[in-house]
This record gives structure tokens, C-alpha cells and sequence, in this order.
């Protein structure tokens, strides 16, 4: 299992090495590979690259930032989904199952609604996917006497529900020329405006995410023993849960903020990690962060450079999505724990 | 009230509230609208129920006393450029059969003589407003949205309304502005065409492809839509990547967000209108100037981006023709501040 495991990251390491390059040197605007290997070697070297200036812009200004928004976000999504599987005991959980994504989404058709610069709206979705987890996690901790989990599940569902009632009440109000547009193509999902300042705000909320699962990777393990064999254990059950909920509601609001709802990859991406590595949290986080980071990547690549439009991130992760969770699902031997 | 008594009355005051205004009028005449359909309408029409946006502002050019309401509330800063009887008009909703926003029986409270669509004419059109019709018992009327078809619904909303002699003349007037931008255009080879990008929603990476409504009334100015090359359609979204390669000469946006930010962006920076600051704003105030609502309103927005396009072409009174528009469309001329806010955005803001 170790030599397998090895194997995994370091093909993976290649293949994100691999979708980066890429993601530098192919776009709508034409650059040549050359000019991507003297700008990326100037950067190391500290030399002037001897490029013009309006090909820099392309590839560190606009491709630059995207490449990073697609893996932080592949990264958060995949590590965020893999966290809540386990934590659930479920494979059919997503990260959006507590309403983290509808909240967020109501966020931004408010902020689209109500005319405000990107920056707002993109606070206000953040905000909006915490509001929405805080709620549920309020509502299943208000419910005594059943099973704390299917409960959450349950209220998770709920809020969801109202939640999508109050975007289709939103796009019913919305202006149907200018917001109806906006608000459609921001619920599909793109990283076409992926800036510089929107890192600079979800990367370290997607950091301060991800480090606790890694901390906490062996009680998370324990935890899909099930409650009482992890309490056996001298897990606190309550306190990791709340902990991986807190963690994965973070990620998932600061990936949705600043790229629209993008699905499959927190489902499909910890499915193929477990496929290639076992269910071991351990093994488990790292190989899901580096396969979702590089899917994300891939795909947004696809999405830009496919047509001369873009193709919605949401629409083509289905559709990549889709195929990948069948192959995988006939294939598999392995159980999932 | 016992209780036959009352179920007779109940069914007397069903059927004359079912039997359809243009039946207890006597005198009658068929009309056939822009699907084919054969529609029966009183003689005299002096209430209109306006089905959408773009009706709505149809019906109120031409025969503004006949408009029962509009569709959705005026914002605070559009309500100034109507005279306050307009304005204050209630607020009915939409009602073309699907994504209705109106009540049925709210609609009927009014008394309608007639429903008046404007847009889309297609089979889909044509048999929600068959369904419309047999439910309210109100003839609904299906007008031509077209660019080049707007002097006939002119005329028909004017005939209707019996104010023919308004809707003739403002027939003329709307073909007499097309006629003018399409003729000084005409003249300019496709190679020295402003290339011209067209940049909707907050981000401004949402854009109209060729033959789209939306960039109906930059094609008829002469602009040549730099995302025509990615095809036919309706609205999509494009990459900054594929913006800064087209670099058009001129940006025209209509969301404020995106016209807000533009300039201070490092990276829209480097395309040739950032550069030059011929980003232009294109004014909504009462209606959109050149997208939305696709009705006469678009009308202004043509000799306005006639200048924003080609300076040198359109070299007369901008300020003048708006002013006149106003007082002809919507009945109230615009103050000078009002004209200030309009046109401001109209001239290049060279950065710096």
C-alpha cells in the first residue's frame, strides 16, 4: 500500500506539473511556448525575459491568476468532499450538503440584485454559505434525540430547499434583460474573471480550511468507525465534527464566492482518490486535494480554450464528471471503507 | 340574501364578468396581428393592457392616455424623465402565458379592451396568446418586435387607439432616425468599421453574439461586434483572454459595476479602448438606451453610438435630438442636469 501510494502522489505530482504548463502556454490569445519558458525562467532567474510586455500580462495577468483560482479551488472542493464522506459515512455526500452552496449562491444573485461592485458580491456569497451552515448546524443542534448525523443530513436538506425557493423567488423578481443573464451565468459557474485581489481573499480561507483536516486527519479516520467505536477510542466526536464542518464551510464558501457553483468534483474527485489509494484519511486528504487540484485545472483549461466562448465550469465538470463516476463505479472492487 | 337567490345572483354576475368587454360593445372589426391571427376588437379601444416591457413603452409613446399600467415599478431614478400621471400608472405585471408575472384577475379588474404584445412573433407566441385570450375573454394582440417592423406597430397601436395621426408620425420620425444612422454609415468600407465590444454584467465578460438582439442596434450604427467571429447566437460568456486578444477600439457596457471598474483595471488596461477611454456607458434612464427593453427606446441609443463610434461622422446636436426623443416618446423634455447625466458618458475619458 505505501509503494502504491507513492506511486499515486508522485503521478499526480507530474500530472499537476503537466496541467500547469499547459494552462500557462495554450489560451484564445496565441503565445508562443517559447516566450512561456522565458518569462517563467526570468521569474527564477531574476533577469529581464526580453518578452513584450502585453504577452506578460497574459500569462502571469489573466492565465496566472486563474491557474491558481482552479487549483486552490479543485483542491478545496475535492478535500472539503473527501472530509464530509468520511465524516458522514457516506459516499453520496457532497460538500454542499449542509446548503453551503445555496447560501452562498443567494449571496450573489442579492448582490447581483442589488447592483454592487464584484467585490460585495463576492463577500456577500462568502457570507451567505456561512450563514446557511450556521443555520442548519443551529437547527440539527435544536433537534434532540435521533441520530446527530442523519439529523444534520436532514436539515442540511431543509435549508437547501428554502434556500433554492429564495434564488427562484430572486430570478422571478430579477430584471429579465441585464440580472436574469448575470444571475444565470453566475450560477453555472466560471473562473473567466478570476483577479489577482479575488486570491488574495479565498486563499488563505481555503488555507485556513484545509490545515485542521490535515491536523486532525487520524480523529477523522476514526470517525467512520462510527460514533461510539471513535468515543471508544477517546475521539471527541462532537468537537471533530464540528471542527471538519467548520473547515470544509470555509473552503467551500471562499471556492463558490469567487467561482460560481462549480459540482462533481467534491463527489467524483475523493470516489477516484479512494479508488487509487483506499479509504485511509491520511492518504486519503493529500491524493484528493492533488486530483482535484489538477481536474479543476484541466477542465477550466478545456473551458477556456474549447470555443471562442467560454464553456460554464459547472456544465463541463457534469459532463466530465458523469462518465468518470460510472467508469469508476463499474470498475471498482473495492468498498468504499 | 337565501340561498338560490344568491347562487342565481353569483351566476349572473360569472357570466357578465366572463362575457368579454369587446361583446357588449356592438360595433366590431377584425385586425390581423403580426402572427396571422384574426383578432375581434371594439370599435373604440381606449384601454390597453400593455403584456410586457417593450409593449408597455410602445403603447405609451403612441397613446399614452390609453396605457392601463406597466409591468414592473419605475426605479427612483427613472420616474423624473415621465410626467407624473404616466409614472404613477399602476403596476400590473407581465402576462404572456409563461413566466407570468401578473394576476389574471387583477388584469381583468382593470377592463382591458385589449392585450398588446410586442416582441417575438412564433407559433409558441401565438398560442399562449390564444390561451391568454379564451381565459380572459380579452382579444391579445401580437405585434412585430423587429427593428425594421417598429413604424407598422407604431401605426397599429396608433389605429387602435384612435390616435392615428401620432402613430403615423412617430412611424416617420423612428424611420427617418434609422434611415439617417444606416445612410451615413453605409457609406464607411467594412475595413475602417470601429470594432466594437458590446460588455454586459458586473464582470463585463458576458457579451452578445452575431445576430443577437442585443446587438441589434450596434449593427444597425455601423459597429462591427468583435465577438461576431465566435459565431451566431444570444448571450454568452467570453474569457478576458479572448477580449484582450480582439482589443476593439471602442467598449460599450450597460451595467455601471463593470463601467465603474474598468478603468482602474490593470488588465483591461492594455486593451486600445481602455486605453483611449472610449469606454461608454450607454444610458437606462427611463429605459435602456440600446439593449433593453428591445422597444422603440432603442431608437436614442442609435445616433448616440453613431457619435460614441464615429465622432467624425456625426458631428450634429446629440444634446438637441435627445431632448426632442424624450418630448416626443415619453412626453416630458428633459431638464438640462437631466441631459448632463444622460450624455455624460457619451465622450471619450482619456485616462490620466
Amino acid at each position: 500500500m505505501r509503494r502504491r501510494t507513492a506511486l499515486v502522489i508522485v503521478a499526480t505530482v507530474a500530472l499537476l506539473a503537466v496541467a500547469v504548463l499547459a494552462g500557462m502556454s495554450v489560451g484564445r490569445f496565441p503565445v508562443a511556448p517559447g516566450d512561456v519558458a522565458a518569462l517563467l525562467l526570468a521569474r527564477v532567474t531574476g533577469a529581464p525575459s526580453g518578452v513584450a510586455p502585453a504577452i506578460e500580462t497574459i500569462v502571469f495577468g489573466v492565465r496566472g491568476p486563474r491557474i491558481v483560482a482552479a487549483l486552490a479551488i479543485g483542491a478545496a472542493l475535492a478535500a472539503a468532499g473527501a472530509a464530509y464522506q468520511n465524516l458522514f459515512r457516506n459516499p453520496l455526500v457532497s460538500p454542499d450538503i449542509l446548503g453551503v452552496s445555496g447560501g452562498a449562491a443567494l449571496g450573489a444573485v442579492l448582490g447581483i440584485m442589488l447592483a454592487l461592485p464584484v467585490v460585495a458580491i463576492q463577500g456577500l456569497a462568502f457570507c451567505g454559505g456561512l450563514v446557511a451552515v450556521g443555520l442548519v448546524y443551529a437547527v440539527a443542534s435544536a433537534v434532540r434525540g435521533h441520530d446527530p448525523l442523519l439529523v444534520l443530513v436532514l436539515a442540511g436538506i431543509l435549508v437547501g430547499a428554502l434556500l433554492g425557493a429564495c434564488i427562484a423567488l430572486s430570478k422571478y423578481l430579477a430584471d429579465p434583460y441585464n440580472q436574469l443573464p448575470a444571475i444565470t451565468f453566475w450560477l453555472l459557474g466560471s473562473l473567466a474573471a478570476a483577479a489577482p485581489a479575488d486570491l488574495a481573499a479565498a486563499l488563505p480561507a481555503v488555507l485556513v480550511g484545509l490545515v485542521p483536516l490535515w491536523l486532525l486527519r487520524w480523529r477523522i479516520n476514526l470517525l467512520s468507525l462510527g460514533d461510539e467505536e471513535a468515543r471508544a477510542l477517546g475521539v471527541s466526536t462532537v468537537r471533530v465534527r464540528v471542527a471538519v464542518i467548520a473547515s470544509a464551510t470555509l473552503m467551500t464558501a471562499a471556492a463558490v464566492s469567487i467561482a460560481g457553483i462549480v459540482g462533481w468534483i467534491g463527489l467524483v474527485i475523493p470516489h477516484l482518490a479512494r479508488t487509487l489509494v483506499g479509504p485511509d484519511f491520511t492518504r486519503l486528504l493529500p491524493t484528493s486535494v492533488a486530483l482535484g487540484a489538477a481536474f479543476l485545472l484541466l477542465v477550466d483549461t478545456l473551458a477556456r480554450t474549447l470555443a471562442r466562448i467560454e464553456i460554464p465550469l459547472g456544465v463541463l465538470t457534469a459532463f466530465i464528471g458523469t462518465p468518470l463516476f460510472l467508469w469508476q463505479l463499474v470498475r471498482s472492487r473495492r468498498g468504499w471503507q | 340574501m337565501d340561498r338560490r337567490r344568491w347562487l342565481a345572483s353569483a351566476g349572473l354576475l360569472a357570466a357578465a364578468a366572463s362575457m368579454p368587454r369587446a361583446a357588449r360593445t356592438q360595433v366590431r372589426r377584425d385586425i390581423v396581428d403580426a402572427a396571422g391571427r384574426k383578432v375581434a376588437l371594439p370599435a373604440r379601444v381606449e384601454r390597453i393592457y400593455a403584456a410586457g416591457p417593450p409593449a408597455s413603452i410602445l403603447v405609451y409613446a403612441v397613446a399614452p392616455d390609453a396605457l392601463l399600467g406597466w409591468t414592473t415599478p419605475f426605479r427612483a431614478a427613472e420616474r423624473p424623465f415621465i410626467p407624473a400621471k404616466y409614472a404613477d400608472l399602476p403596476v400590473l405585471g407581465r402576462l404572456t402565458g409563461r413566466g407570468n408575472t401578473a394576476n389574471v384577475e387583477v388584469v381583468l379588474a382593470a377592463k382591458p379592451d385589449v392585450i398588446v404584445d410586442y416582441g417575438a412573433v412564433n407559433d409558441t407566441y401565438a398560442s399562449l396568446a390564444d390561451r391568454v385570450s379564451q381565459q380572459t375573454g380579452i382579444p391579445y394582440l401580437l405585434l412585430d418586435g423587429t427593428f425594421d417592423r417598429m413604424p407598422d406597430a407604431m401605426r397599429l397601436v396608433g389605429e387602435l387607439a384612435g390616435e392615428s395621426a401620432r402613430g403615423e408620425a412617430l412611424a416617420r420620425y423612428a424611420r427617418e432616425t434609422v434611415d439617417g444612422v444606416s445612410r451615413r454609415v453605409a457609406a464607411i468600407p467594412p475595413a475602417k468599421r470601429t470594432r466594437v465590444y458590446y460588455g454586459r454584467g458586473p464582470r463585463g465578460l458576458d457579451t452578445g453574439l452575431a445576430g443577437s438582439i442585443n446587438m441589434e442596434v450596434i449593427d444597425r450604427a455601423g459597429g462591427l461586434n468583435v465577438a461576431a467571429e465566435a459565431g451566431r447566437g444570444g448571450l454568452v460568456q467570453v474569457s478576458l483572454e479572448q477580449v484582450l486578444r480582439w482589443n476593439p477600439a471602442v467598449i460599450v457596457t450597460t451595467d455601471p459595476t463593470f463601467f465603474a471598474a474598468v478603468r482602474g483595471d490593470r488588465l483591461w488596461g492594455s486593451i486600445a479602448a481602455v486605453r483611449s477611454g472610449r469606454v461608454h456607458l450607454a444610458p437606462a434612464e427611463p429605459f435602456g438606451w440600446i439593449d433593453f427593453p428591445p422597444s422603440l427606446n432603442r431608437l436614442v441609443g442609435l445616433p448616440w453610438l453613431g457619435h460614441v463610434l464615429y465622432p467624425a461622422l456625426f458631428t450634429d446636436d446629440l444634446r438637441a435630438f435627445v431632448a426632442d426623443f424624450y418630448l416626443r416618446c415619453y412626453h416630458r423634455a428633459p431638464t438640462p442636469a437631466q441631459l448632463d447625466t444622460l450624455l455624460a458618458t457619451a465622450a471619450p475619458r482619456p485616462s490620466g
